[in-house]
């Protein structure tokens, strides 16, 4: 026999059948007999309250990506909703997992404009996988179920459930679904078609310039090791996308580091020159692309992706191999021949050469550069090998981290890819620590960004995480400016900031912080951070006016990058 | 090749009856720059499941964009394009033409020659409805715009493939399921 269960008790105890330990939420209105429920019945569920509502989807979709699970958020109607809906973009673009579950008001007042009602089911409906709204008790749990389920499979991605709140305040009789019944949805779980991954496995047999780009659906599918076996066995240099940082080592003698607008030039080179391009589990993206019709043309391209619509969506392809990068991979490992392919690694390597000489930490002074900072805190936590995760912002220091910071770890990098939202780094590293509380979590963050969501420092000191933050703070929107500077004649029109004294807002929140401008402190500090038993802010003031290269101006080909200047005779280190 | 020339095609999608669903493919449409030229959905010989049959203008390549996008809403159950299988295409048209009564006559030969019908009839207007194929009431449209039309409206094309094998939108998925994380 079913017990009778209210609309908040169904909400938490579906949440608890589907294993949710924490959730991240702001009550309002909408949603207070969810809350009281939460009280009421004490449900083992950790809620974490957050100072904004953006922190929340962030914080879910941190957690999410870090853990591998669906991460939750939880918020009243109208603007608690619409708050969310920055963070429920970011998921999407990324494929992350997550379940937001927001009050709606009252089904008598639907339409009527009532007081903080927005159609937030409207609104998400293009930066959702799916999403419901809940005027009937009766089909409250079927939505919850089918909400988790959509979510985790096939490509992941938020799904949104709003609830009226009369449907929160019903009762009825309660069992949790064992199933769920979705005719239109296929998640595309099974082994792709043995017919296109022998035409893939016999394009990379034949091929003399072979090229692997691995994205974040071979995290997603936890199939590293196999695209590790498979790079090893055929000797293929390994490129990542952004998103797929981490996917391979990237110390590893097969990797390429990452390409695209501002990936390493070797990396570039080899996607340009390549005649066999396997891209398993990356979208291909115009950041990665360059100009569509102009990347890698020599190349016959096979791509891998648990989503048919991303076959030929921005790329010409040769060979689509539709399903999960496990299963994919598996089914080529066996069929791939080993191989050497002598010449074109080394190729690669004079292009590597190449572009070592050109490394900005080969030729600054000894100004405080933001890639110094990068550098010394991969030396610091132990040069990708060690259990840091990195969540950066969005910017700049996001390029440089990602170049100099050489993740080896699956997962330990965390980053807005796709949407570039700044603002999603401090929420999503309280994500990412609420599920990994034995790591050691670093914000890395722009000046701009992290005064975005900054006011999420009092979630940090509320749930007691010991996050380390880095702001690179150059007193500018400093990609912005960047752009400014080589395609708007340099004049800084909105980019200069005025910032407060970082160190004091940590320490109004009860944070340890110092500020950091010259290159011997940088090492020390980051060390000095780590030691601390608590969260602890570095503010370093870096020279203001660095730009990442190499840069590939938007539209145009990955083969007319705008270099890394070379270095003065003399200048070297 | 085909694949890359620009023609019309069309499309049938079946998509379950819940509330938002056609403003989930109109918005799709929208949002991926799909250039749609008609659409008409009503109910199909499944309780539960519409038909849509729309027209979209666009490359084998594009078709498949708008097919696999499509197909991604959970709430479509499927989707093909037709436009290769030779299928039954037809629209409905309304047509209110003014006519005297010494008009009246000549408009109704050509309504003979379209077999269309009158199915309204007022001193100075009537009201003519054509089923046919597109090019068909184009004809009789233009035909008729000699004499003032007063308001028209379409259908849009509905289409079905000829033959025994039928094309149902239902497919039976339930999946048992437990736990975060898990498939």
């Amino acid at each position: 026999m079913s017990e009778m269960k209210t609309g908040g008790q169904i909400i938490w105890e579906s949440l608890i059948a589907e294993g949710v330990e924490v959730v991240f939420g702001l009550p309002g209105g909408a949603i207070l007999p969810a809350y009281d429920d939460l009280a009421k019945y004490e449900y083992p569920i950790h809620h974490v309250l957050v100072t904004h509502e953006q922190g929340a989807a962030h914080m879910a979709d941190g957690y999410a990506r870090s853990t591998g699970r669906v991460g939750v958020c939880i918020a009243t109607s109208g603007p608690g909703a619409t708050n969310l809906v920055t963070g429920l973009a970011t998921a999407y673009m990324d494929s992350t997992p997550i379940v937001a579950i927001t009050g709606q008001v009252p089904t008598s007042l639907l339409g009527r404009d009532g007081f903080q009602e927005a159609d937030i089911q409207g609104v998400t409906l293009p930066v959702t996988k799916h999403n419901y709204l809940i005027t009937n008790i009766r089909d409250l749990p079927d939505a919850l179920k089918e909400a988790f389920y959509i979510a985790r499979t096939g490509r992941p991605g938020p799904v949104l459930v709003d609830v009226c709140k009369d449907a929160l305040q019903a009762s009825m009789p309660f069992t949790y679904p064992s199933k769920v019944n979705l005719p239109g949805y296929n998640p595309n779980l099974n082994t792709p078609d043995g017919t296109a991954v022998a035409r893939a496995a016999r394009l990379v047999n034949e091929a003399q310039r072979p090229v692997i780009v691995a994205g974040q659906g071979v995290s997603i599918a936890r199939a590293e090791a196999e695209l590790r076996q498979l790079a090893e066995k055929a000797n293929i240099p390994v490129a990542t996308s952004l998103l797929g940082i981490g996917a391979f080592p990237a110390t590893h003698p097969l990797s390429i580091s990452w390409g695209g607008m501002h990936g390493e030039a070797y990396c570039n080179y080899a996607l340009q020159e390549c005649d066999v391009l396997l891209a398993v589990g990356a979208r291909l993206d115009d950041r990665l692309t360059g100009a569509f019709d102009t990347f890698a043309p020599k190349a016959k391209i096979i791509h891998v992706d648990i989503d048919p619509a991303e076959m030929g969506k921005n790329i010409t392809i040769d060979t689509a191999v539709i399903g999960d990068a496990l299963l994919a991979l598996r089914a080529l490992l066996p069929q791939v021949e080993a191989n050497e392919h002598p010449a074109w690694l080394e190729q690669i390597a004079e292009w590597k050469s190449e572009t070592s000489y050109r490394d900005i930490l080969q030729q600054e002074s000894d100004e405080l550069v933001a890639p110094y900072v990068m550098r010394s805190l991969w030396h610091a936590t132990g040069e990708g090998n060690g259990r840091a995760t990195v969540v950066t912002d969005v910017g700049q220091h996001q390029m440089w981290e990602a170049q100099y910071y050489h993740h080896n770890r699956r997962r330990s990098l965390l980053t807005s890819g796709g949407l570039g939202t700044m603002g999603y780094a401090l929420p999503a590293a309280i994500g990412a620590q609420m599920g990994n509380p034995d790591q050691e979590i670093w914000v890395v963050a722009g000046d701009g960004g992290f005064q975005m969501t900054m006011m999420e420092l009092s979630t940090v000191v509320q749930e007691r995480l010991p996050i380390k933050i880095a702001i690179i703070n150059n007193g500018y929107l400093g990609m912005v400016r960047q752009w400014q500077d080589v395609f708007y004649n340099k004049r800084h029109s909105g980019t200069p900031l005025f910032n407060p004294d970082f160190v004091k807002i940590a320490e109004a929140y009860g944070i340890r912080g110092r500020s950091v401008t010259r290159r011997e402190e940088a090492y020390d500090a980051i060390k000095e951070a780590q030691a601390h038993d608590g969260p602890y802010l570095l503010d370093f003031q870096v020279e203001e006016f660095t730009n990442v290269y190499p840069m590939v101006a938007p539209g145009k080909s990955n083969a007319d990058m705008i270099r890394r200047p070379a270095p003065a005779m003399g200048s070297g280190k | 090749m085909t694949e890359n020339i620009t023609k019309r095609h069309t499309l049938i999608a079946w998509m379950e009856d819940k509330p938002g669903v056609l403003n989930r493919v109109a918005g799709l449409f929208g949002r991926r720059n799909f250039n749609i030229e008609s659409l008409a959905v009503g109910h199909s010989e499944t309780p539960g499941i519409s038909r849509m049959t729309f027209v979209a203008r666009g490359t084998d390549r594009d078709m498949r964009q708008v097919r696999t996008q499509l197909d991604k809403l959970i709430n479509v159950t499927r989707i093909e394009d037709v436009t290769y299988n030779d299928p039954v295409m037809r629209e409905l048209a309304l047509i209110k033409v003014q006519a005297t009564s010494e008009e009246r006559a000549e408009v109704m030969q050509l309504v003979d020659i379209f077999r269309a019908q009158i199915v309204d009839v007022t001193l100075d207007s009537l009201i003519i409805q054509i089923v046919g194929k597109e090019n068909q009431v184009n004809s009789l449209i233009e035909l008729l715009s000699n004499f003032g039309i007063i308001e028209m409206v379409r259908t849009g094309r509905v289409a079905m493939v000829r033959g025994a094998a039928s094309q149902t939108g239902v497919v039976d998925t339930a999946v048992p399921v437990n736990g975060n994380g898990h498939h």
